[in-house]
């Protein structure tokens, strides 16, 4: 199969690079852009920890495929941060101890994102609804509803 | 040690909440993964699985593998050193079989090849002959005398004749006269359950790095709960000395004890070695549930009497376990926790392990407990209830408490059942109203907890800061407790102290992260590190003051002369003991290395409200409380963070979760999408309720949190549920179907 040559923009920088047609947007973030921050966990979209933003979808980067982001813009964990400042959700994180292991945990900072951005004040079921496809084993899931909370607060009033 | 019964009551650092050290790692996606890291000319490699659940392996032809272009090793079973002892030929013949294939998923060839796609077109070349033989995958069948044999010639000596050849090792504990305890008894309860295997379900899958050099030196980079481990096992099956193999410990995407062992570690070494290359291997999660470690499936039957007034008489349990087609020494372990919270006159507990065509079990947080309590924690529920008593008056009545002798032998010393009961009670969850349909559980739950071999390095920096070195990998923020406890011991803030985690080349041997045992053992001897830094600075103090290093103590993160007879010096504090330090004799650091015992058990309670869906079958979690001992919470956000996933885990194998085989003993259910673990929008908030009853074997009395949470879920879900459909359900997981079927009969 002969490879595609893609010009995106990732995280706000232009990029370019050439995949294989059926080669995963997260094989191509993580094993030709060294973009290791979106995880994957299972391949099939089931577990949400390659969430990244394409354009303004949150999808699994698993699923996607990495010509599908020719002319797309792409956010992944690498780019939440602001500098050297932490986005309110990455700090909020840390400070509700809201992770353990930490393998989900850029996957449900980038989901977490996505449903603030579209609703600024959500319940806690609509938090555990959205993030129902972003799967957590170590939590149990109550440090990261309050994380999200005290985020969107801290964000409500900024 | 003169500490050990006297732990320390006031803390100035243990106890609070500062930020872990690896956060902002983890939140950025900066922390490195065992999959997230590469090597100049890596090859990638994927491994041949069997596609049947039990077959001798006639012949394995790699020849047209081999040939085909990118391919630059392949490795089957003969690549490997063959193996005396027992366990290490279990573990090499589970990575890469030998003679057989013992499971759906087993695995028994290997390619490295310079793409993934070339490596797993060349498995496809890979000509494996079987011959195929019958299989079983059910505990009570593989104990019957007529089932196929999995592994000849397997059984221990404990094991009673004339069982199956597949019954691989016997148990028994108890005292007391059950006779004369059930003919005391006003009422006699006996059932049978069954439980199924379920995966620990971390979200990173296996994943190493391995290097070897042609001089016979290699690098492993890898995903694991134990670097240290990983070395002595690797280092058995290539032949190597452990000098040569550096093993480095990724940060990891969770374990639960199923990251304790090696599954593609010494593989990669073997391609590597072969081929000459780095070599990656990264699992898939079909391989994850295929191929490594689900807990045991489990069938028990558990015979209790009780007085109308509740008070236990006798009571018994029979275990039957599976581990897979490996011997397993799980049950020993169920058998000794199955009734670990109560004082008995009368109990005995009988155990077997027997061998199925399932992958071999690997430890999962509580290994064999949540079963055997699972069984016990339903049969006294299903007592209270028929006796009309109330649940947590009755297991106050039989609790264990300091001096009871423990169905499994030992006295136990301080505990924190009683208290942790009486918590529970005192909760408005416990007389919270319930609506029409709904139903109330609650269980017990207990873990042994463990010590083990532990080894630390302190260094004293001469900017007044202190690095800490140890060898335990850190699932859950292992590397701030450890900061804490060192700045607590040393008299400094946490923030003047960075805690990592070691190669094997550079400490000595760790255990494995496992049995709840980091925070105590890995936070003694950082304690004791300190100890030892703190009395080489004392000295410095003295020689600089001119005075006997008898004669300085130190209080409060400084060095000060012990009293007006010592002479009057203003105190030196570590800082400014520490600059200079190259002026009175070096370096400071302290150092402690000793195999921990005492670690202290560990009970919980469990309360949970559910409400059914009668015409769906579906169960939803209303209202869930935990309720535990800590010992002393050093960082109290990850002892809730241990109590809240622990149950979690809990109530996804009391629901849901389960290994499927059908008919031909292939796994059925092997991804996210059909084993359906938890998530956040199943579950209600999860309340804690931490309790402190210092472990008198640790001088802060840490004890360790992170199994025991896992253990009660089983039963107190189970136990509700049944109040809930007034039917008793006795089989785990109470999927939908299950509970529809129970309604049915009901």
């Amino acid at each position: 199969m002969k490879s595609i040559h893609v010009s995106t923009t990732i995280n706000g920088d232009a990029a370019e690079f050439i995949c294989a047609p059926d080669e995963s947007l997260l094989d191509v973030l993580r094993n030709r852009l060294g973009l290791t921050g979106a995880k994957e966990g299972c391949g099939t979209g089931d577990c949400g920890a390659c969430s990244v933003m394409l354009d303004d979808r949150l999808v699994c980067a698993c699923l996607v495929l990495g010509a599908e982001a020719e002319g797309a813009t792409v956010g992944t964990i690498e780019g939440v941060a602001n500098g050297d400042t932490l986005h309110p959700l990455q700090q909020s994180f840390i400070d509700h101890a809201a992770l353990q292991c930490g393998i989900c945990t850029p996957g449900i900072i980038v989901a977490a994102k996505a449903l603030l951005e579209k609703n600024p004040d959500p319940t806690d079921t609509e938090v555990r609804y959205w993030l129902a496809g972003n799967l957590c084993r170590c939590t149990g899931y109550d440090k990261i509803i309050h994380a999200v909370q005290d985020a969107a607060q801290k964000m409500r009033s900024a | 040690m003169a500490f050990d019964n006297a732990p320390k009551r006031v803390f100035k650092v243990v106890g609070t909440r500062p930020p872990r050290p690896d956060g902002v790692d983890k939140v950025t996606g900066r922390a490195l993964y065992g999959a997230d890291v590469s090597a100049p000319g890596m090859l990638m490699a994927h491994i041949l699985r069997s596609p049947h659940a039990h077959a001798a392996i006639v012949s394995i032809d790699t020849s047209a593998a081999e040939a085909l272009p990118g391919v630059k090793a392949v490795v089957t079973a003969a690549d490997f050193a063959p193996q005396d002892d027992d366990f290490l030929r279990d573990v090499q013949d589970n990575c890469m079989a030998r003679d057989k294939v013992l499971y759906d998923g087993h695995a028994l060839a290997a390619v490295a090849a310079t793409t993934p796609a070339i490596a797993k077109a060349a498995l496809r070349l890979i000509k494996a002959t079987y011959n195929a033989l019958p299989h079983v995958t059910d505990v009570d069948a593989a104990m019957r005398a007529d089932a196929p044999v999995v592994q000849e010639g397997r059984s221990l000596e404990t094991v009673p004749d004339g069982m199956s050849p597949n019954v691989t090792s016997h148990c028994e504990f108890g005292h007391g006269d059950l006779a004369a305890g059930f003919a005391a008894a006003d009422l006699i309860v006996e059932r049978s359950f069954t439980t199924a295997a379920t995966h620990q379900g971390y979200i990173e899958p296996h994943a190493c790095l391995a290097s070897m050099t042609p001089d016979g030196k290699a690098d492993l980079w890898c995903c694991t709960q134990g670097q240290f481990n990983v070395r002595t096992l690797c280092a058995a099956m290539l032949g190597m000395e452990a000098s040569q193999l550096r093993v480095t410990a990724s940060e990891i995407g969770g374990g639960f004890g199923g990251k304790t062992t090696v599954f593609i570690e010494p593989v990669a070494l073997a391609l590597s070695r072969k081929s000459g290359r780095p070599v990656k291997i990264v699992m898939s999660r079909d391989e994850v549930f295929k191929a490594t470690g689900p807990t045991v499936s489990s069938s028990i039957d558990v015979k209790i009497g009780m007085t109308s007034d509740g008070r236990i008489t006798a009571a018994e349990a029979h275990l039957r376990y599976s581990g897979g087609a490996f011997p397993c020494g799980t049950v020993d372990m169920g058998a000794q926790a199955a009734f670990a919270a109560y004082d008995l006159s009368a109990v005995r507990t009988l155990g077997w392990n027997a061998l199925t065509n399932r992958p071999k079990e690997a430890a999962y947080r509580a290994p064999g407990a949540p079963q055997a309590i699972y069984a016990v924690e339903s049969v006294v529920d299903e007592l209270c209830q028929k006796l009309g008593l109330d649940p947590l008056d009755v297991r106050l009545k039989n609790a264990a408490r300091k001096g009871t002798k423990s169905s499994y032998g030992p006295t136990f010393d301080d505990i924190g059942l009683v208290a942790t009961l009486e918590a529970a009670m005192a909760h408005p969850h416990y007389t919270a109203p319930l609506a029409s349909g709904q139903g109330r559980g609650l269980s017990a739950g207990f873990w042994f907890n463990f010590g083990g071999n532990t080894c630390v390095s302190l260094n004293v920096n001469t900017d007044g800061t202190v690095g800490i070195t140890e060898g335990n990998p850190d699932i859950g923020g292992s590397r701030a407790a450890i900061s804490q406890m060192a700045a607590e011991e040393l008299g400094i803030s946490y923030d003047k102290i960075r805690t990592i985690i070691a190669d094997t080349s550079s400490l000595g041997h760790n255990d494995v992260t496992d049995g709840s045992r980091v925070t105590f053992s890995v936070g003694l001897a950082t304690i004791k590190a300190a100890q030892d830094a703190v009395a080489k600075m004392c000295s410095r103090a003295a020689r600089i003051w001119g005075i006997d290093e008898d004669a300085v103590i130190w209080h409060d993160g400084a060095a000060m002369p012990a009293g007006p007879n010592a002479g009057k010096f203003p105190p030196m504090t570590l800082a400014e003991i520490a600059a200079v330090s190259f002026n009175t004799g070096g370096p400071i650091a302290g150092h402690y290395e000793f195999n921990a015992d005492g670690a202290g058990v560990s009970f919980g309670v469990h309360l949970v409200d559910v409400e059914v869906d009668r015409e769906t079958g579906a169960t939803k979690v209303l209202r869930y409380t935990v309720f535990q001992d800590a010992g002393k919470a050093v960082h109290p956000s990850y002892v809730e963070g241990q109590m809240q996933g622990g149950a979690v885990q809990g109530i996804g194998w009391a629901l849901n979760e389960e290994y499927i085989y059908g008919a031909d003993g292939r796994l059925q259910n092997a991804g996210f999408l059909d084993y359906r673990v938890p998530v956040a929008s199943d579950l209600p908030p999860i309340e804690t309720v931490i309790l402190e009853i210092p472990n008198p074997g640790h001088p802060y009395g840490v004890r360790g949190v992170g199994e025991t949470p896992i253990v009660p879920p089983l039963a107190a879900l189970s136990n509700a549920v049944s109040r809930a459909i007034g039917t008793r359900l006795n089989a785990l997981p109470m999927s939908p179907p299950r509970i529809l079927k129970a309604l049915s009969k009901g």
